[in-house]
């Protein structure tokens, strides 16, 4: 039976983990490479790097990672962040990476999600969708009734800054008729909270579309993650400062996770 | 040392692959090129994305393959690899696979999410030597839509169930292959590949 998948995400910047990661027994616990092993070992299914430096000398260093994060993890991981172009998504992954990240490149230019997915297989190619709450019933979006009113979600670009007028839910079926692999769908409104991934919406998206749906944003225990995969009918949750806090390490969410009935590898 | 060619014909990474073989004790090298590829004990096609590209991209190095199977030559085939070796395909328009092994890859249900993204059990159908150390219902990484509906079921290793049940492992005299991969299944993963080299005799 398939797994659900547990994927803790690192933010990387310049070739270093920038939010503050709690582990013991790290020599370097601000290199992303030993980090994704240190997350292997506790049975992280996947791991996600999010690298926000987009400048050209800086790419440099992200690809230098990756490579040196290849050789040593033996499950798969995704980088995403600053790529725009289909040269960029190559760089990435000969640099050994198994899959990119698309966002704001995707929303701009929606043939990139289909190109790549010609070039490279749509096994590698996940686009990121930012969507937030928009509590007006304007016309020709997806309205939704959640427990906290009636409601559509809008995507947003540029890591949350830039409003777009696009409905999440069509867009995410839209990537997947561009052939996207996968989904990571991420709540702006839940993001930083860990007070819960945005249920309504996973499950919006999840209902709408039949390829993988990564959901993230509001994880603050392991409660979170079950409500996501049972009411939020995801694939995959995704999440930052639980794991990193090392308060919830990846072995407890999972087998809390097991003893709720939900298949995860332990 | 064993020594081991992981072909490369364009389809990606193949860094995993090589430290995971690296790691199970054998020499690794990453070719394009038929005379090095026919000295090495051992081939490795790897292989993500569409099945027509792929054999496009092969094209130069298939009669190679194919004369190394029949030679006798240790053969394993991961991902597209495994369904590279099989009669054809029904990926996109209908395209003639290496007819290693004799089947057709067909897609998976539209009952389930497609592409199958992550980590499925493997049931074990019989007896074999890459999966010393390794369990029933242990988890391996898929990512894939189309899977082998082969001739025989006597080849068959392994399978996993995903909308239908398909055979996740096939061994055929000196051909190995799995739909999932070794090389991103973590330890267990990392057993198969360490199996798979003891296998191979110099």
């Amino acid at each position: 039976m398939l797994a659900k998948r547990i994927i803790p995400c690192l933010d990387v910047r310049e070739g270093r983990v920038v939010k503050g990661v709690q582990f013991v027994n790290l020599k370097d616990e601000g290199d992303p490479a030993e980090l994704a092993q240190a997350y292997g070992r506790e049975g992280a299914d996947e791991v996600v790097f999010l690298d926000i430096t987009a400048s050209h000398e800086k790419r440099k260093i992200l690809l230098d990672t990756v490579r040196r994060t290849a050789e040593t993890l033996f499950i798969p991981f995704t980088v995403g962040g600053g790529i725009l172009s289909i040269d960029d998504i190559r760089d990435v992954l000969d640099s050994g990476a198994d899959k990119v990240s698309i966002n704001t490149a995707a929303v701009k230019e929606p043939n990139l999600i289909k190109k790549s997915a010609d070039a490279f297989g749509s096994q590698c190619i996940v686009v990121a969708i930012d969507a937030k709450r928009v509590y007006k019933i304007n016309e020709g979006k997806t309205i939704v009734e959640t427990s906290e009113g009636l409601c559509w979600w809008e995507v947003y670009l540029e890591g949350g800054r830039v409003p777009t007028g696009i409905d999440a839910i069509e867009w995410a079926k839209r990537v997947e008729e561009l052939e996207g692999g996968e989904i990571l769908l991420t709540s702006m409104d839940c993001d930083g909270t860990q007070s819960g991934y945005d249920i309504s919406l996973t499950r919006e998206i999840s209902e709408s579309t039949n390829i993988p749906i990564i959901a993230s944003g509001g994880a603050g225990k392991p409660e979170h993650i079950v409500q996501v995969f049972i009411e939020g009918k995801a694939d995959a949750a995704l999440a930052a400062s639980i794991f990193h806090r090392g308060t919830h390490p990846i072995s407890e969410v999972k087998s809390y996770i097991t003893k709720k009935g939900i298949p995860v590898r332990l | 040392m064993t020594s081991i060619s992981v072909i490369n014909y364009g389809v990606g990474n193949l860094h995993s692959i090589k430290k995971g073989l690296e790691k199970a004790g054998s020499e690794v090298k990453i070719l394009n090129n038929v005379n090095e590829i026919k000295k090495s004990d051992a081939i490795v096609l790897p292989g993500v994305g569409a099945f027509a590209e792929a054999k496009k991209n092969l094209h130069s190095l298939q009669e190679t393959i194919i004369q190394e199977a029949k030679n006798g030559k240790p053969l394993l085939g991961i991902c597209l690899g495994l369904q590279l070796f099989f009669t054809r395909s029904f990926e996109g328009r209908l395209t003639d696979g290496l007819n290693i092994l004799q089947g057709d890859i067909v897609k998976l249900p539209t009952t389930v999410k497609l592409p199958q993204i992550g980590w499925n059990t493997i049931e074990i159908q019989r007896p074999s030597l890459i999966l010393d150390g390794v369990s029933d219902n242990n988890y391996m990484y898929f990512v894939h839509s189309y899977y082998a509906k082969p001739d025989t079921a006597k080849d068959i290793v392994a399978t996993t169930e995903y909308g239908v049940t398909f055979p996740s492992i096939f061994e055929k005299d000196n051909i190995t292959a799995t739909q999932f991969h070794p090389e991103k299944s973590g330890k267990t993963g990392l057993i198969i590949l360490k199996n798979y080299v003891n296998t191979i005799r110099k």
